[in-house]
């Protein structure tokens, strides 16, 4: 019981990014509507993104900023002390060009609705096989 | 169909969570991931480009270059959704409704019929009907102002606290995005045109490129910003410092102008007429 108390302490984070990651991953495959898609695929990539904010976090340590560094004050600056800022940069980064791509992809999406009037993709390959 | 999936998506989910017991635990201090490059960086960058933020030094110098082509892809995606949606065609949309303001009678103009388009007394409404609703136009015009000193403290104050030229960008087009929701689009296209986004899109993406090649003609490496030394006046540390917040600034206004340009069109499926 012990052990498996352990594994659940230190595992528990990734489970639940597994699980938003299937829960996205099915809407990508399951869901006919365009729309609902794209919530899918938002969905993955916060799952992805909540990996790798994870990934930094070190035990009894703070945000990656250096603290007093200009007052003279601050001594030797230990890694153990601040966490990780690799993954932080990485998904700052990530997490506006999500909103890019969203942009895009809902124009996409506007370009689709206007040309077949509909968003669900089995009546869309039907529309397209009919002209 | 949707029970296959679930069967696949279940069985994948399991795997990975096996795969995971093998991760390290939380929080563990020596994890791959926190062993090998994040501590020069984390013990370096103050000594290297005096930026306290150590997101901010990794970001904007570390890897400079990702960043440039990051804020690129955001200026792809502004151009992506501009060439996809854009009509520019000048054709009246039928019926117009127009609000007569001391009596908030609304008026239909037919198409053909001619009305004065600059009036005191009459404004232009969207032909979904809009409830003139004083509230949200005036809390929002307060409003608006004090989002846009924060989003540009946001991105000055990069350097000491969480922020920079993303996270600051997103809040000033937010700002001109509440404007236009609250009031209508044609007020946030005459407040801030169609030409202006795109200038101050491909301006944020050139004071990036700009600073990396005053950098080359210096004689150092491109994006190497401690070349602004003897321009500034100052050490080659602090020179990277402020190199920083030049970009950040470029980055700030092309993530601005992509994310209003983004809403103009798809609010308006592109005809920046009439929208939410």
């Amino acid at each position: 019981m012990d052990a498996f108390l352990n594994v659940l302490i230190s595992k528990a984070n990734y489970w639940v990014y597994i699980t938003l990651m299937m829960i996205g991953l099915y809407g990508i495959v399951a869901k006919q509507n365009m729309v609902k898609k794209i919530i899918g695929l938002n969905i993955l990539q916060t799952a992805v993104i909540l990996f790798f904010i994870s990934i930094g976090a070190k035990k009894n340590a703070t945000i990656p900023i250096i603290e007093h560094a200009h007052d003279g004050t601050h001594t030797t600056i230990a890694a153990i002390h601040y966490i990780n800022p690799l993954p932080h940069v990485l998904m700052l980064t990530a997490i506006v060009v999500a909103v890019a791509t969203l942009g895009v992809a809902l124009t996409l999406v506007v370009r689709i609705h206007q040309q077949y009037h509909t968003l669900e993709e089995n009546e869309i390959l039907k529309r397209i096989q009919e002209t | 169909m949707k029970v296959g999936v679930l069967v696949l998506v279940i069985i994948l989910g399991s795997v990975l969570i096996y795969g995971s017991l093998e991760f390290p635990p939380w929080g563990d201090p020596a994890s791959p991931a926190s062993s090998h490059l994040s501590p020069y960086y984390i013990e370096k960058s103050l000594e290297d480009t005096s930026v306290p933020n150590l997101v901010t030094a990794v970001l904007a110098d570390y890897r400079g270059y990702d960043t440039m082509f990051e804020t690129i892809v955001i200026f792809a995606a502004g151009m992506a959704c501009i060439f996809l949606l854009r009509s520019s065609g000048k054709e009246e949309s039928g019926t117009r409704l127009y609000r007569h303001i001391p009596t908030g009678i609304t008026l239909r103009i037919e198409k053909k019929s001619a009305f004065p388009e600059k009036s005191e007394a009459f404004e232009r409404i969207d032909s979904v009907w809009v409830p003139h609703d004083l509230i949200v136009k005036t809390t929002c015009r307060l409003i608006v102002p004090f989002i846009q000193i924060f989003g540009l403290y946001v991105i000055a104050h990069g350097h000491h606290s969480p922020g920079g030229g993303f996270q600051g960008g997103v809040i000033l087009g937010a700002a001109l995005i509440l404007f236009a929701i609250s009031f209508n689009l044609r007020s946030a296209i005459r407040r801030m045109g169609e030409r202006l986004t795109l200038m101050l899109s491909t301006l944020g993406v050139f004071i990036y490129a700009g600073t990396g090649v005053v950098c080359m003609l210096v004689g150092m490496n491109y994006l190497d910003y401690s070349a602004l030394a003897a321009m500034l006046g100052v050490d080659p540390v602090t020179a990277r410092s402020h190199g920083i917040l030049v970009v950040e600034i470029g980055v700030g206004i092309a993530v601005m102008s992509v994310m209003v340009t983004l809403y103009y069109n798809l609010a308006s499926t592109g005809k920046h007429d009439e929208g939410l």
